[in-house]
């Protein structure tokens, strides 16, 4: 069933032409190949941060986990001097790391840890994986195999052949790993020191780390011998263990009976959840205006439902992320200008003809234009240079709001989540997401945080505000000068509002110490004087200032945080076809197949087939007469009815001359349409042949009409 | 013909006027006139199935519901009218099974039958179709209406078709009424199927036209609706519960309603896989036109894909329709001046041994044998590292088929997937295809899913499916039959052919539990064919190992000898044989 296809050696492509592909359907506009490698490049630098995102974010893990072993390693140490107390122990120290339920994307941490070890630690290091250790003999295997290897790669490669020998012939046992890690750690003892201190930073003697990636997926009984015989040993290896866990901590104890788990010594490590990872990574890639590509609304809530509603992995979410990049340039042929600014000038320069018609065809350039007057209209439609020249204003603009766009969105935030209930969210990608979508302003949950914000009191508003302040001067824009000094300016009023408020204090407690000496009467009636008072007043100074701010707030939302989608060109920087994405990452094969197999005409455009409501016509492929059939089935299904019924449908589908002489053929025909109608059904797995009674076959779906 | 769906249709009439009431009145006294109560059964059951339908449909809105809230959660209702799935909701899919006779299937097929030629219709049909529309319970009476025509039609039809058949459901029915069963109520209509159905005594009954014999077993039938009846609204209330109540009652019982007719008395000779394939060609691929057009939109994406594939993504098409064709076009059309493999994963004997061994041995033009797959895989996920100019395009068609749908066939394809270099485009069909897959294998596969609608045959997916045992097996089986035999000694090959004589004798009978050790070793010493028991013991082990012969211990613990091979096959064979000899 293998078929190998090989070109002769002269045919075969030289450096394999990704861009060519690009251009391939594309041919029409020039711009194909710089469209791919701003492509290219936008994502490697994309790549590089979320790498960078994700080192930072491991860094403090890792930092832990590398003072742990130290910290074991020191008891190892001690052990030559304290050797009968340690021996009545007999812990190994292991290293619990919770790392959460995204399983995928474990690797990369598990990956990043080992390289740090075998840097800085130890040469020793070996990750097993679940799927490779159905045994405890496998493991063993597996295990030596690991450490064997990278022994090699610490040495220089002197005595390969010897290990190499060694490996595959030596049994698999504790013993022999013991006198292979004694051998080693002679060696390199022996070995001139000043040559091994310098050539390498590893602890003396270095610790064996063995990293379970999946603690949870082992089989219980595989890891108790493990840890049992290990501990055994501990005193001749010195042995640390590192267990992944997906779940909770709490299972290391299930996984292992008292017996067991009380000769390790446990310390617990927490990575950070994958959500805060997420919010990061959108942090990094979103709201920043390092990239000119950006999301558009349903995109993110589409990615984002991927995240939250399936798998947590945030390497899926960069997954959908770099597929949209790719979308986005290869289907948008003005993608060139996504670039940025520095190149803008340049780009739209050298636009095409075509390209500058592509423009003009944009839905959002057209609503611009319609709103110019009359002669600019006719520049703007008619005049290349003119069009470039606006488009370049126009882009820059965009860029500019983007700029803006962030800062603002951030200062509301501020905001936004520190109200009760969270009306607009919690993250700021909820919010980002909430004003990508149409006007925040219009939308009730705004309405009602505004109305939660002029109930904030006093010390919060201030230290949002200083927020505030901080986010818009740490912003690139320069256009935040004014709005920076007005929340200075409203930060002072505050301040002042408090010394005023204390100098009051004085005059009110000085007032009261007057009314101690008035009468219940009197007092009852000032104090209802008091009350009435305070309804009719005007609000006081800081509700006032409140209002004030809050009304600078919403004025500043209604003016940076339009949705992207109202600006002019947004097509150009803004990937918004969620429908494809969602097709090719979250695929629904069995609607697919459904929608085929009972509604035809939604892939076959003929006539014929349309249909309303549920049923199909008699016409429809044969495949789907079947299923349709079948469907009014129960468990078993008779063949012989089944063709009964099948011939019934087609022969009054094909014209009414059933009658005729070769009807016996057209019989065969009909049963041989049936059969491999039949057979594809079960090929399908609607179907599958049954022992239960001659000539069934059961259905293996449920449901139907 | 028009004579009997006439008198169907009369009938039909009749039973439609049956007021309620007075079938509740037949029931609880029980002495109603014979063909009456044979009305009233009628009636009720029809009835009885809308209500179930009426749940189900309940049901199935509530789940619509809930799905729909699902599917605003994730944002993607309103977005894609133009998208696939017409947002078909899940629970249209994945509804649960319920009990259902299988009448409905005719009465389907002759509804769609029905469709295009209304006019011709009968003028009473058109009358009861006209006040079926009304609004109030009118689904009952379409139902009921059709059913009975369709039964008429049936029996009419089959009746001058086979006359054996009429003539043994009487012998089922006697049986029937020699069966106690005057205790079970609710449970009746699934007792009384196993060996026969609805429509089947109904049939019986309008052949002998209406003057049949009447039994109990009809009238325990009848009995079962009316307490659901007055518990309609408790029943609404309590869908949850009733759903799954549904699904134990659809599975609890072993039995099944379904008829007993099999291919055998239809008088269809067995097609085998040439004369199928001749006689498919003669049938015209319908809407060709259009299954081209869904073919070039799909040709359409080929550039993109290859993109794709190189920049780091796998892809993975599904949908209905053979994707073999339109797999073939991408490789001829872009593939040809690169190293690819295709994998017919749709090929019984393939392994994924034989997949790497292809790329181990011609691909990267290694001798030597590998301990283990795991082995193999290193060595080419080495190879592939160390040497970057080298790329492999690999299409598997049917990546979902039998012999590569196990858990480590898939790992080792995933982890294959999984490298730089090597690019995989593959094709799924089973509807349960992403089932295979877990978090840590769609992460290695790193798929990017194309809906690939082709609506063209199964032509080659199908032909090695040993499926419709019905049709193909038997060749098939003929020539294994043929080729172990031959191998074996003349005397091993005469015992076989006794037991294959004797099989052949009984088959008529169709309790025959096989040919007992011990008879079968008479016959044989007296064919001169073994001389000890434990010669003939030793031979039939071989059979075993081969699987010519399977041993049952009957109830008496004696040991039964058996070949699992049908009637035909072992004529074809025994045929063979003579002429061979």
């Amino acid at each position: 069933g293998c078929f190998v296809f090989k070109p002769s050696a002269k045919k075969r492509r030289l450096s394999h032409g990704t861009a060519h592909d690009f251009r391939n359907r594309n041919d029409k506009s020039e711009d194909a190949e710089l469209r791919f490698f701003t492509c290219q490049s936008l994502w490697n630098q994309i790549k590089s941060e979320t790498e960078k995102v994700q080192e930072d974010l491991n860094k403090q893990l890792l930092d832990n986990l590398v003072s742990f072993l130290s910290r074991s390693h020191l008891k190892f140490q001690e052990k030559a001097t304290e050797w009968t107390c340690q021996m009545k122990f007999r812990e190994i120290p292991t290293a619990a790391l919770v790392l959460g339920v995204n399983v995928t994307d474990h690797d990369l941490t598990f990956r990043s840890l080992s390289d740090l070890l075998q840097n800085n630690i130890t040469p020793y290091v070996a990750l097993l994986e679940a799927k490779d250790c159905p045994g405890i003999k496998n493991l063993m295997q597996k295990l030596m195999g690991q450490l064997m290897n990278c022994s090699i790669d610490a040495d220089s490669l002197e005595d390969e052949d010897y290990v190499q020998v060694s490996q595959s012939r030596i049994r698999c046992s504790m013993s022999s790993l013991i006198k292979w890690y004694k051998s080693v750690t002679e060696k390199t003892d022996s070995e001139t020191p000043s040559q091994k201190r310098t050539s390498s930073t590893y602890w003396q003697p270095p610790p064996v780390v063995v990293i379970f990636k999946d603690m949870e997926s082992f089989t219980t009984k595989v890891l108790q011998d493990f840890i049992v015989i290990s501990s055994q040993h501990i005193h001749e290896l010195p042995l640390v263990l590192i267990f992944g866990i997906a779940t909770s901590p709490m299972i290391i104890h299930r996984l292992l009976p008292h017996s067991v788990s009380s000769l390790l010594c446990i310390e617990l490590f927490q990575s950070l959840s994958c959500k805060e990872h997420l919010s990061t990574v959108i942090d990094k890639l979103l709201l920043s205006d390092q990239f000119p590509f950006k999301l558009g609304e349903k995109v993110l809530q589409v990615l984002i439902n991927l995240f939250l509603y399936h798998d947590f992995s945030v390497q899926n979410f960069i997954k959908g992320f770099q597929l949209c990049i790719l979308e986005h340039f290869f289907s948008q042929p003005l993608s060139v200008l996504c670039c940025q600014l520095v190149d803008l000038k340049k780009r739209i320069n050298s636009l095409s003809h075509d390209q500058c018609e592509n423009i003009r065809r944009l839905p959002s350039f057209r609503r611009y234009v319609e709103k110019q007057e009359s002669g600019k209209q006719i520049a703007l439609l008619t005049t290349d240079n003119f069009l470039k020249e606006e488009t370049e204003r126009l882009l820059e603009d965009l860029h500019v709001y983007h700029y803006n766009y962030i800062s603002v969105l951030r200062c509301l935030h501020v905001f936004t989540s520190s109200l009760p209930k969270y009306p607009l969210g919690k993250q700021i990608r909820d919010l980002h997401c909430a004003c990508l979508e149409n006007q925040v302003w219009e939308t009730e949950e705004y309405e009602s945080s505004l109305q939660l914000a002029r109930m904030l009191n006093k010390s919060d508003l201030v230290t949002m505000l200083q927020q505030c302040v901080e986010i818009l001067l740490s912003s690139s824009g320069k256009e935040f000068d004014k709005t920076v000094e007005k929340l200075k300016e409203f930060l002072t009023q505050f301040q002042n509002l408090e010394e005023a408020f204390q100098e009051r204090d004085g005059s009110i407690s000085s007032q009261k110490e007057l009314q101690k000496k008035t009468d219940l009467y009197h007092l009852q009636k000032t104090l209802l004087e008091l009350k009435e008072s305070r309804r009719s007043k005007k609000l006081t100074k800081f509700e006032m200032l409140r209002f004030e701010v809050v009304d600078y707030i919403d004025c500043l939302v209604r003016k940076y945080l339009v949705p992207a989608d109202h600006r002019t060109l947004h097509e150009i920087l803004y990937f918004n076809t969620a429908t494809v994405l969602r097709g090719h990452l979250n695929a629904a094969p069995r609607t697919a197949l459904h929608t085929a197999l009972n509604n035809p005409h939604w892939y076959l455009k003929n006539q014929v087939l349309k249909c309303d409501g549920g049923s199909i016509s008699n016409k429809a492929p044969d495949i789907c007469i079947v299923y349709k059939l079948h469907l009014e089935c129960g468990r078993l299904i008779n063949l012989v009815d089944w063709l009964e019924a099948f011939t019934t449908v087609v022969m009054a589908a094909e014209a009414p001359d059933a009658d005729t002489a070769s009807s016996d053929q057209v019989d065969d025909i009909i049963h041989a349409r049936f059969i491999r109608a039949v057979s594809e059904l079960e090929l399908l797995g609607f179907i599958k042949p049954s022992k239960q009674k001659t000539d069934h076959v059961a259905r293996l779906t449920w449901g139907g009409c | 013909r028009a004579e009997g769906s006439d008198r169907g249709r009369h009938r039909a009439l009749q039973v439609k006027f049956v007021p309620d009431e007075e079938v509740l009145k037949h029931i609880a006294d029980n002495t109603g006139v014979k063909a009456r109560k044979d009305k009233a059964q009628l009636c009720i059951s029809a009835k009885t199935f809308v209500k179930k339908l009426e749940n189900i449909s309940d049901n199935k809105a509530q789940e619509i519901l809930e799905d729909k809230k699902y599917i605003a959660a994730l944002g993607i209702c309103a977005q894609d009218p133009m998208e696939n799935g017409s947002s078909v909701s899940g629970g249209e899919i994945y509804s649960f099974q319920t009990p259902k006779r299988s009448s409905k299937m005719a009465e389907l097929a002759y509804e769609l039958a029905q469709t295009p030629e209304q006019s011709v219709a009968s003028d009473h049909s058109k009358n009861l179709e006209k006040t079926a529309k009304s609004p109030d319970s009118s689904r009952r009476n379409t139902l009921q209406v059709n059913t009975d025509k369709i039964m008429c039609l049936f029996a009419w039809k089959w009746s001058l078709i086979k006359n054996e058949f009429v003539s043994t459901t009487p012998y089922r029915l006697r049986k029937r009424l020699a069966a106690p069963d005057s205790h079970l109520e609710s449970e009746s209509e699934y007792s009384a199927s196993c060996s026969e159905e609805e429509d089947e005594k109904d049939q019986q009954e309008i052949s002998t036209v209406l003057s049949a014999q009447k039994t109990p077993a009809k009238t325990k039938a009848a009995s079962t609706p009316p307490p659901r009846n007055s518990l309609a609204k408790k029943i609404k209330e309590e869908k949850m519960s009733n759903l799954v109540e549904e699904y134990f009652e659809a599975h609890s019982s072993s039995k099944v309603l379904t008829s007993d007719r099999t291919l055998q008395k239809l008088r269809k000779r067995r097609l085998n896989q040439e004369t199928l394939h001749d006689l498919l060609k003669k049938a015209p691929l319908p809407y060709a036109a259009e299954i081209k057009e869904l073919n070039q939109q799909h040709e359409s994406m080929f550039s993109k894909w290859l993109l794709q594939l190189h920049l780091g993504f796998n892809i993975v098409l599904y949908g209905l329709g053979s994707k073999r064709d339109l797999l073939e076009k991408f490789r001829t059309s872009l593939l040809q001046d690169s190293v690819h493999l295709v994998v017919n994963g749709y090929f019984p004997s393939i392994t994924v041994r034989s997949i790497l061994n292809s790329i181990t041995e011609e691909v990267l033009d290694h001798t030597g044998t590998f301990r283990s797959p795991l082995d193999q895989l290193e060595f080419i996920t080495k190879r592939f590292k160390e040497d970057s100019s080298l790329e492999l395009y690999v299409i598997i068609h049917s990546l979902d088929s039998q012999m590569l749908r196990g858990e480590r066939s898939q790992q080792i394809l995933a982890q294959l997937s999984s490298l730089p270099s090597v690019y995989l485009i593959a094709s799924i069909d089973h509807i349960n295809a992403p089932l295979m897959w877990d978090q840590a294998k769609l992460s290695l596969y790193n798929w990017l899913w194309y809906e690939t609608t082709t609506f063209s045959p199964y032509v080659e997916e199908t032909s090695y499916e040993n499926s419709l045992l019905v049709q193909q097996s038997g060749s098939l089986a003929l020539s294994s039959l043929t080729h172990v035999l031959r191998s074996l000694t003349p005397n091993a090959r005469g015992i076989f052919r006794l037991l294959a004589q004797y099989q052949l004798e009984k088959k008529d009978n169709p309790s025959y539990p096989g040919l007992s050790f011990q008879d079968f070793y008479q016959q044989c010493r007296e064919a001169f064919l073994v001389n000890s028991d434990l010669t003939l013991r030793a031979q039939l082990t071989e059979f075993r190992d081969h699987k010519l012969i399977r041993t049952k211990r009957g109830a008496d613990g004696v040991e039964y000898l058996l070949i699992p091979v049908d009637v035909s096959t072992l004529t074809d064979f025994l045929e063979n044989e003579d002429e061979d000899v």
